[in-house]
């Protein structure tokens, strides 16, 4: 088979790696992120109307009534529109929209949902949240140490806290709006990026045994040519299913979707360059990988 | 022989996969929508008389309406609808016709055939965001709980070294201390034996000055943890029985963290009504039982509120001696006899005032009564002609027990002559419930309409089909047979997913169907891994037999490593995540067990059954690969 020079372009690599990095903790900086109401507290109502929707005219209801500072966007179609109340107003202020809404529109308005998220509860959701990704990594991090050897596991960190910053950083450049789904979903990206990178480690140990006389650059790029064909299967089976989601599933879950997509496409480039990369910097060679007692055995681990 | 198995693990994969069918099938039977309706009290028996009024009424208002039915005790009846829109306007119809004493509530009914009851299958249960509903997050306040603790044991020790004729200073030493100075050792040492005497799980130190004698009685950490459990269970209580008024088929009470509680109430549209109702104060009070000779206007008949004593009653004075405001605590408990009990404390002024009203009563009894909110609906005529339903609110006065006074009563006191500690505990939990309760906030509420309940399952089937389809194409162009067997352990992954889930109990959440969607995904991924080796093998000029094996052989590893690390983070996800996430962390976890299996045995069953034992020359996994296309 053909084997990619894939190492000879690391260096580019790094410089497009470090261009995303340095763009998306700019803007996590700068712009910081669209926090959704589950993160911010505050009320959310989402309506129906049997006709396409007035916003300025929803808007000035709502002003009159009371409910200055609100925002009112359409949500997918038309005829549903999402009102967010800043922080402020009462768990009972999402019924009270509904009766405000309905009194000055002749057409019937259909509750779709509401939404009130209490401050602190959001503040402690970022906390949480914060917490869970730090865990993720934490744990993954020792998993992989006494699986594999402890350079690897440095490089499967770092494959991920570049896959989720930069993640982070196309939701913050986009301003899309960053919910509980979407932080979902890039724990989802951690436990995927993770897969692939684990299954390119797998194979630049195994090799490492088997091609003794090998550098450490041929061996990288011997494995990652082996397992690109997979890599890449992988992803697009894993992209298809993503794609129909966001087109189908929905403007609930579109988040969710879209943040996946990224970081799977994300995911895929770093498992090839970050974490193969990283092993190189951090000079890996056989020696890390040998086992000490013999050869061949089906026991391959190894405690660093 | 290589690439045979066994005939035991194919019957394991078939029966496994049966087994799987068999519990994922009621999910494919639509629920019907449909009222049930409940007696308010447990004594309310539904016959078939009410059941006729209910059905006279739905006939009346022309919606259509099947499969009544009454369950065995009497205690529930389920009218089933043809459409759904008709169900509000039916549960107003039905409400209207049997009056007050009914609850009627929105359902869906569930139309899984017996033959499947009968094995334990179910549907899987929807979230709220699926069903439509509404999702309270309700808070505790804690400190609230324990300032009042403060407060008693301030109030109790200082009445106590008033009674010793002890003097001294006593103060609120911030939230969790009170301290106290005596001018002599001796008053000191008198008055710590009683602290400890009537307060053990206080902690008490001792701190000399010149000229001052000091003692510290904290409260400890575990006697805060014990209060906070008091208050939220107390409060969770309050809310179950309140949530069942609500008439909500299939309600959730539980909770969450250290003073928290979560409280689904699926099917329900109006969140102030539900509100109104779980936000409102229970209360109790304490009366003498009127004697025989008490003329008329100074006694009112009440009747108990257990079930076993119902339609029991008895005559109390009109005259209250205590609320339940002044109740501070209350506890199940045993004698020295071993016989159950509930002990009960006043805050100071409830003491004085109890004590004064026994003291001259002994052998007397005293009722206690729990008092409840309630509203009556009466329906106003319009002008129009229509009519609106309007809640009157009563208070519903119940008895819970009547017992004799055996002596004059202060700050604590028991009741006993309880008949098991069950009772006891209930009665205890009842005294605390009507006690003024810890004060709850709404932190978080979300509704979700039924519509967008229904749409959302659409949309996440229709991702779910469209997705699926999208894999099986490619993996059938992609790898031809293999493709193909891939596929229908997808299938089986799938349905194994959704048996297990069903199984289980587990309910269905948006993220949940996203979950899915993903372990579609990614669950080939296992497969793609083999079939990647097998490849490679071939390359190597390996003959297919050898090639299959050792792919398969040497895939295993890397997809267990893969596997348990993506089952970290979906266990991460599930204990620190909330609603929402946690049902996307538990279907994202199954599905990964799940695919384990299906992707390596069930992929290997069905390549060895149409491989294996056999002389090959090709194998039809991608048209690149052709035996002797050695590297």
């Amino acid at each position: 088979m053909k084997v990619f020079n894939f190492m000879g372009w690391r260096l580019a690599a790094v410089v497009f790696s470090a261009v995303l990095l340095v763009t998306s903790i700019g803007s996590l900086a700068v712009r910081q992120l669209e926090w959704g109401l589950d993160f911010t507290g505050g009320t959310l109502v989402e309506v129906h109307y049997g006709d396409s929707a007035d916003l300025d005219a929803i808007r000035n209801t709502l002003d009159s009534g009371g409910y200055e500072g609100a925002t009112v966007v359409s949500f997918g179609t038309d005829q549903d529109v999402l009102i967010r109340l800043p922080s402020g107003f009462t768990d009972a202020d999402g019924a009270a929209v509904l009766a405000v809404l309905s009194d000055a529109s002749d057409a019937a308005v259909e509750l779709r949902r509401t939404e009130f998220i209490g401050p602190q509860v959001g503040e402690e959701l970022r906390e949480q949240g914060g917490l869970a990704m730090l865990l993720a990594l934490g744990l993954v991090m020792l998993y992989i140490g006494f699986r594999f050897q402890l350079k690897f596991a440095v490089g499967a960190v770092a494959a991920l806290v570049h896959d989720v910053l930069i993640t982070l950083g196309f939701f913050s450049v986009l301003g899309l709006e960053f919910d509980l789904t979407v932080l979902a979903a890039l724990l989802a990206v951690i436990g995927y990026s993770l897969n692939d990178t684990i299954v390119v480690a797998d194979r630049i140990r195994e090799n490492f045994r088997k091609l003794r006389r090998a550098e450490p650059v041929e061996v990288i790029n011997i494995s990652l040519s082996e397992t690109l064909g997979r890599t890449l299967v992988t992803s697009l089976t894993t992209l298809l299913v993503l794609i129909s989601l966001a087109v189908f599933g929905g403007e609930m879950i579109h988040g969710f979707a879209v943040a996946l997509i990224v970081g799977v496409v994300i995911g895929t480039y770093s498992s090839i360059y970050v974490s193969a990369t990283t092993l190189l910097l951090m000079g890996v060679s056989k020696e890390d990988l040998m086992i000490p007692v013999k050869e061949g055995a089906e026991q391959d681990d190894l405690v660093p | 022989m290589l690439n045979k198995y066994p005939l035991w693990k194919y019957l394991l994969v078939l029966g496994v996969v049966c087994l799987g069918l068999l519990y994922a099938a009621p999910n494919l039977y639509t629920p019907d929508p449909a009222l049930q309706i409940t007696g308010e009290s447990s004594a309310q028996v539904i016959d078939e008389a009410t059941l006729r009024r209910a059905t006279d009424a739905l006939e009346e208002a022309g919606i259509d309406h099947f499969g009544e039915e009454i369950d065995e005790d009497g205690r529930n009846a389920l009218i089933r609808l043809r459409s759904r829109d008709a169900q509000l306007r039916a549960q107003a119809r039905v409400s209207r016709a049997l009056g007050d004493g009914f609850i009627i509530a929105l359902n869906l009914a569930p139309t899984t055939p017996d033959w499947l009851l009968a094995v334990g299958a179910q549907p899987m249960k929807l979230g709220l965001d699926l069903s439509g509903g509404v999702h309270f997050k309700l808070e505790v306040d804690v400190d609230a709980a324990v300032e009042r603790r403060m407060e008693y044991y301030y109030s109790a020790i200082r009445r106590a070294l008033r009674e010793e004729r002890i003097r001294g200073r006593v103060t609120l030493d911030g939230d969790r201390r009170v301290a106290l100075e005596f001018r002599s050792e001796e008053d000191r040492e008198a008055a710590r034996s009683i602290v400890a005497d009537n307060h053990p799980e206080l902690l008490l130190d001792r701190i000399d000055e010149e000229n001052s004698w000091r003692l510290h009685a904290d409260m400890t950490d575990v006697s805060v943890d014990e209060i906070i459990d008091y208050a939220v269970s107390q409060n969770l209580t309050t809310l179950r029985n309140r949530v069942n008024e609500l008439g909500v088929s299939e309600p959730l009470v539980q909770r969450q963290g250290r003073a928290r509680i979560v409280v689904e109430l699926p099917g329900i549209q109006d969140t102030a009504e539900a509100k109104r109702i779980l936000g409102k104060v229970a209360n109790l009070e304490f009366r003498l039982v009127a004697g025989p000779d008490a003329p008329a206007a100074e006694k009112q008949r009440f009747e108990y509120r257990s079930e076993e004593r119902a339609g029991a009653y008895e005559w109390l004075e009109r005259d209250i001696i205590i609320t339940g405001e002044r109740v501070s605590n209350a506890q199940a408990s045993f004698d020295q006899n071993g016989q159950p009990n509930v002990q009960i404390s006043l805050d100071s002024e409830g003491g004085t005032l109890m004590n004064r009203a026994t003291r001259d009563n002994v052998k007397r009894r005293m009722g206690v009564l729990f008092i409840e909110r309630k509203y009556r609906t009466r329906y106003e005529e319009q002008p129009d002609g229509s009519e609106v339903p309007v809640k009157v609110p009563y208070d519903e006065k119940k008895l819970l027990t009547a017992p004799v006074i055996q002596q004059a009563l202060g700050a604590q006191f028991q009741i006993t002559g309880l008949d098991s500690p069950m009772e006891a505990s209930e009665l205890a939990l009842m005294l605390r419930a009507g006690a003024l309760a810890a004060p709850i906030t709404f932190v978080e509420e979300r509704t979700v309409g039924p519509s967008l309940g229904a749409e959302n399952i659409r949309l996440g089937v229709k991702s779910v089909q469209v997705g699926l389809a999208l894999v099986v194409v490619f993996m059938v162009l992609y790898y031809r047979v293999f493709g193909l067997c891939a596929v229908v352990a997808l299938t089986a992954n799938l349905m194994l997913l959704v048996a297990f889930m069903s199984l289980i109990g587990a309910t269905l959440t948006l993220p949940g169907i996203a979950g899915i969607v993903l372990t579609v995904g990614m669950a080939v991924d296992a497969n793609v891994l083999i079939f990647a080796r097998i490849r490679e093998e071939l390359r190597e000029g390996r003959a297919p037999q050898m090639a299959i094996h050792t792919g398969f052989e040497r895939a295993v590893s890397t997809i267990l490593d893969a596997n348990i690390t993506t089952l970290i983070v979906a266990v991460i996800l599930y204990a620190v995540g909330t609603g929402p996430i946690k049902g996307f962390a538990v279907t994202l976890s199954i599905g990964i067990l799940t695919s384990m299996f299906t992707a390596i045995m069930g992929t290997r069953a069905l390549v060895n059954l149409i491989y294996g034992g056999r002389r090959l020359r090709h194998l039809a996994i991608g048209k690149d690969i052709v035996q002797g296309d050695a590297a």
